[in-house]
């Protein structure tokens, strides 16, 4: 167990809804994989294909966007835009090689605490199965993060 | 507008392969309005392009720059501070840009990243339809606004042929008949007569069929 394999996830959470449903799996006590690295956003609309590609180059495994429930957004329709967008990365993830399933479009409501912290455990270990991202254990990317 | 798509992914890095550094320059005219080459496309495609071979446990150093336009050589001259050092430019822009880098910096080897589609116009976000195809003759003015020859498959200039049904282009339910829209234009303006004035056969030299051709403004000649 040693050897473990510790994704880097990072998450993209909407203020109105995931990200108030981590503080509420907070208040309810459930732990959930230290991996997940949340990124707050004022809608998940703001998330763009570039930052979904930057958190990967960056070393990120996998990564997800968490957004309102489909008729929930409170900027009416972030989450199904950005939705779109992640169906974008996934192609091109696909096309280069990393694994468009190394990213996921993931909604759900502000109540929803025991979802939040049930979708990062369940991504953690989705990403732990698929191994590292393959970009990042690569001489090349030392020298990248090493220039910032 | 000028549209674009991007090449796949695999033609492109086909043609950077033996690179090490690339300059890659983007356009902030109809390639940032069609998303295909503007700022944010070039920072997406770096991204990609670096990942991709870092894949392989290759570095590919990727210089991003984008120009205001890339068809004028006035913008252009703006990569002489950029280019020495780099294997080869992966331009963004449509073939204008490509061509007017490739005539400026003619000891480096230049690429494009994205195919050149058409002029057209945003239907919608996100959708874009071709409008126009520069023939050099323009018969908007007698059609309504509405182009029989980027338009319509056949470019018919009288009318609709027998393969429009129900305002539908015969080679997709997903394509307007051309003629059909220039007769409900017509109608609505009240301009029925002029659907009756027969168009004569068309000069096409103006169009491609009389070659490359060029515009000469002396009057603005520097």
């Amino acid at each position: 167990m040693a050897n473990r394999f510790e994704p880097v996830i990072a998450a993209f959470c909407c203020h109105y809804c995931s990200y108030t449903a981590a503080d509420m799996a907070g208040s309810m006590r459930l732990s959930y994989p230290p991996n997940v690295h949340i990124i707050r956003v004022p809608c998940s609309g703001k998330v763009d294909a570039i930052h979904i590609m930057k958190a990967f180059e960056k070393g990120a495994d996998g990564v997800y966007v968490a957004g309102c429930l489909e008729g929930d957004c409170h900027f009416k329709n972030g989450n199904v835009r950005a939705g779109r967008r992640v169906e974008y990365v996934k192609k091109l993830l696909d096309e280069i090689g990393i694994g468009g399933e190394r990213l996921e479009m993931i909604t759900m409501s502000a109540g929803m605490g025991e979802l939040f912290a049930r979708t990062a455990s369940d991504f953690t270990e989705k990403i732990r199965k698929e191994g590292p991202n393959p970009v990042k254990s690569l001489p090349g990317a030392a020298v990248r993060s090493a220039a910032g | 507008m000028i549209t674009a798509e991007r090449k796949p992914m695999e033609e492109i890095m086909g043609y950077v392969e033996p690179c090490q550094r690339i300059l890659l320059v983007g356009c902030n005219e109809c390639v940032t309005v069609c998303a295909a080459g503007g700022r944010k496309e070039v920072g997406l495609l770096s991204s990609a392009l670096q990942m991709a071979f870092m894949k392989s446990g290759k570095v590919l150093q990727v210089k991003e720059l984008t120009l205001e336009r890339q068809c004028d050589p006035e913008y252009v001259e703006e990569l002489v501070r950029e280019i020495d050092g780099v294997d080869a430019v992966l331009s963004m822009a449509c073939g204008c840009g490509v061509q007017e880098i490739a005539r400026r910096f003619r000891d480096k080897p230049v690429f494009p990243a994205v195919n050149t589609s058409f002029m057209g116009a945003s239907e919608r976000q996100g959708v874009w339809a071709e409008r126009c195809q520069g023939c050099g003759n323009c018969v908007l003015g007698l059609t309504g606004g509405i182009c029989p020859i980027a338009r319509c498959s056949k470019r018919l200039l009288n009318g609709p042929c027998g393969g429009s049904t129900g305002g539908k282009c015969e080679i997709s339910p997903d394509v307007d008949c051309a003629w059909h829209l220039i007769w409900e234009r017509m109608k609505a303006l009240g301009m029925e007569k002029s659907y009756e004035q027969v168009m004569p056969a068309r000069d096409w030299r103006t169009s491609r069929d009389g070659g490359p051709r060029k515009i000469v403004r002396e009057d603005l000649a520097l």
